[in-house]
């Protein structure tokens, strides 16, 4: 199976319809809550962009583009797995019954953060949700996957944890300190590298990505890996299926290069233009992971263009009431209380933090 | 009761543990097969299994890093780092992870893990296998560091550190292994066995963290130390005959400082005593704490002793060690003052 690390695994073809190995047993039902995800996962970023121009929050990041793989991987995971998730995965929790006022909550840093103000925005944490405290310090969560996973396993448990990291962060040591120990000692981890090409202004180059694939990167660890059109949900839930239960059977570590193209500028701090040509991203490479599972629900009649405008109308509406409701618990950290601010240090306040929270007056 | 040397104390320590829970792990480098390049988990494998007790690829930024994952599971893994001068690698994982898991997801997650890892100097180990680089942990929010100097403390110490709900650096200084050194390289080593501090008990038992011992009572001058540097502050204390009382700091942070507000208000002088580097160690916030809190009862400016500002030399380990001559003359030097 070598040479599934460089080829790229795909269902849709270019008319839409499911074709190949990978396109068997792909439950309808499934297809249809992952196109309804994504497009709420559009919403909430759009919603949030607006929410950021409008100086509400200091900071935003969005997934556009990259929503099949967070949503379709999050569809093939059970209750009481572990994600350790990098800042562009919203999707996995969306995907999730966890509160969405509670999302924004946590990027307004108001007075119902689930963080006490403590992160920045995006930095969402809910362990039962499956979704570990995002960092900041790219690639750190990586090896922590593989630790979670190896505890799992030392447990006789039959959870499993999973992996993210981009393309650019894959030159981080902590993704090379991964797959040793994921080869070594086998535990049950799926290891997903989102490649959407570029890692702020570097294109996948200057992380090594032109030499040789993502995916090709953990064959000499020995680990299966599997290269995957990221933007094609069919393949993406396909994949992600097959190496979850590999993980849960036993088999151990599957590592998953997701091929995607970043749509968005970087974050609300960056700006494109500076680096990459504008026609680049309004082709959208790999089409329109939304636009792609629609057209072909639509072809096999599951779906029609007026569900799809009722979908985005109800998730828009849905979004727009939840920042509303959100927004009364204040906005930009109004709200957060500088109480907060030294407890949770140690699970018992030492002296010398009921010191300076005297000094503050809090 | 049983005479331990410390590293039979850290053994049994984590023997303990992993008795007494399931959830207690023991990895890092040569550490399961073998026992550790000092012995310290020898036989721990075989009594508990290559499950809990393992060897790990050599990668700090690995050890520390599949800890902190495992602690998310809900383990309580129990980490070496083979010298505290490869603790590096591992650095951002402490630093950026470990510590702040808890805060930053507000109790969400926490991080109860322990690392442990041989520091100092006096085995001719040259600049790779003698760093004290405690005060990079104890500038750190969210850790606890802790160091203890003997194998009672060592053992009680070590049993918190893994029954901590925080993550806990614990340094065990090298040259006392074996036996309590002094600084006096050129005489005959002597070792626990004779000691009352080798005195261990088997089964269960904790000294807290966050608290410091009065090591030697005295009505002088207060030395203000830990790890291996109690015993030369004991060595100076006899040799030069003055009256110091020497508080073993066992844990650096959260910091015991009611121990030594309360000697340095007796004594009006203060020393504060350490291996690592001078300039930016852990002495110069040992020195401003007694600065803020006891400038009205001192006699005297308070004084460092440390190592050189200079990596650790091979040759001239012995110049470089602030050995007892070196606490001698300076402590006469402050009683004059
Ligand atoms: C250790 C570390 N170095 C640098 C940064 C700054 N930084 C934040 S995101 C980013 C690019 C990451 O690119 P990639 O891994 O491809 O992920 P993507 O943003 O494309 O999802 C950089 C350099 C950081 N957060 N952490
Ligand atoms: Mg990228």
């Amino acid at each position: 199976m070598k040479d599934l690390a460089s080829t790229m695994i795909r269902v849709l073809n270019r008319d839409g319809e499911a074709v190949g190995p990978w396109a068997e047993g792909l439950d309808d039902d499934v297809l249809l809550q992952g196109l309804r995800n994504m497009i709420r996962v559009r919403a909430y970023d759009e919603r949030m962009m607006t929410l950021q121009r409008q100086g509400k929050t200091s900071f935003y990041m969005k997934c556009t583009g990259e929503e099949a793989i967070a949503v379709g991987f999050r569809a093939a995971l059970s209750k009481g797995d572990m994600n350790f998730p990098t800042y562009r995965q919203q999707g996995l929790l969306l995907s999730t019954d966890y509160p969405v006022v509670d999302m924004i909550c946590q990027i307004l840093s108001n007075s119902r953060d689930p963080l006490k103000g403590r992160q920045l925005p995006i930095m969402y944490s809910s362990k039962e949700h499956g979704f570990f405290t995002i960092s900041g310090n790219l690639g750190t969560q990586f090896i922590q996957a593989v630790g979670w996973a190896m505890a799992s396993a030392i447990k006789g448990d039959t959870k499993i944890a999973s992996g993210w990291i981009g393309d650019g962060s894959t030159a981080a040591n902590d993704f090379h300190a991964a797959l040793v120990n994921a080869s070594v000692y086998r535990p049950p981890v799926v290891l997903n590298v989102v490649n959407n090409q570029w890692a702020i202004s570097s294109f996948r180059g200057i992380a090594g990505g032109d030499h040789a694939t993502f995916a090709e990167r953990a064959l000499g660890y020995d680990i299966p890996a599997l290269r995957v059109d990221g933007n094609d949900y069919l393949a993406v839930y396909a994949a992600s299926k097959w190496a979850v239960e590999r993980a849960r059977r036993g088999f151990g570590p599957t590592f998953i290069e997701w091929v995607t193209y970043r749509v968005a500028p970087h974050s609300t701090s960056d700006d494109p233009s500076q680096y990459r040509p504008k026609e680049e991203s309004a082709a959208w490479p790999l089409g329109d992971p939304i636009l792609r599972l629609k057209n072909h629900l639509i072809g096999r009649e599951l779906w029609s263009e007026e569900r799809q405008t009722q979908a985005e109308t109800e998730y828009n509406d849905e979004i727009r009431a939840a920042t509303k409701e959100a927004e009364s618990y204040g906005v930009m950290g109004s709200g957060a209380s500088p109480k907060d601010m030294f407890d949770d240090v140690y699970k018992e306040m030492p002296r010398h933090l009921r010191e300076q929270r005297q000094k503050l007056g809090v | 009761m049983p005479q331990m040397s410390m590293i039979e104390a850290i053994r049994s320590a984590m023997d303990v543990k992993m008795g007494l829970d399931d959830d207690v792990v023991v990895y890092g480098e040569d550490v399961g097969y073998f026992g550790g390049v000092f012995r310290c988990t020898a036989g721990l494998q075989k009594k508990y299994g290559t499950n809990r007790v393992f060897d790990s690829p050599i990668n700090e930024c690995g050890i520390v890093g599949t800890a902190v994952g495992m602690a998310a599971y809900g383990l309580r893994p129990c980490v070496e780092i083979q010298f505290a001068d490869y603790i590096y690698p591992a650095y951002d994982q402490i630093v950026s992870e470990a510590a702040r898991i808890r805060y930053r997801s507000n109790k969400d997650f926490t991080c109860p893990i322990t690392i442990r890892t041989p520091c100092g100097g006096g085995i001719f180990g040259g600049q790779t296998h003698s760093q004290s680089p405690e005060s990079l942990f104890t500038h750190v929010s969210g850790i606890k560091t802790v160091i203890p100097s003997n194998p009672y403390d060592a053992k009680g110490l070590l049993i918190s550190a893994i029954e901590d709900d925080d993550p806990v650096i614990f340094f065990e200084p090298k040259r006392l292994y074996n036996g309590p050194f002094d600084g006096h390289h050129d005489r005959p080593a002597t070792n626990w066995s004779k000691h009352p501090l080798g005195d261990v008990p088997e089964g269960h038992y904790t000294v807290p963290i966050g608290k410091a011992s009065v090591f030697s009572e005295g009505n002088d001058v207060t030395i203000v130390t830990y790890g291996t540097m109690v015993y030369v502050a004991e060595a100076a204390k006899k040799e030069t005959g003055i009256d110091a009382e020497i508080i073993d700091l066992r844990t650096l942070s959260p910091l015991d400082v009611d121990t030594i507000v309360a000697s340095v208000e007796k004594t009006g002088r203060c020393m504060v005593l350490h291996e690592a580097t001078q300039t930016s160690g852990f002495g110069a916030e040992l020195a401003a704490q007694v600065q803020e809190r006891c400038f009205y009862h001192l006699e005297a400016p308070v004084v460092r002793v440390a190592g050189w500002d200079t990596p650790y030399p091979h040759a001239q380990e012995w110049d470089y060690f602030p050995g007892p001559a070196r606490v001698g003359r300076e402590l006469t030097a402050m009683m004059e003052a």
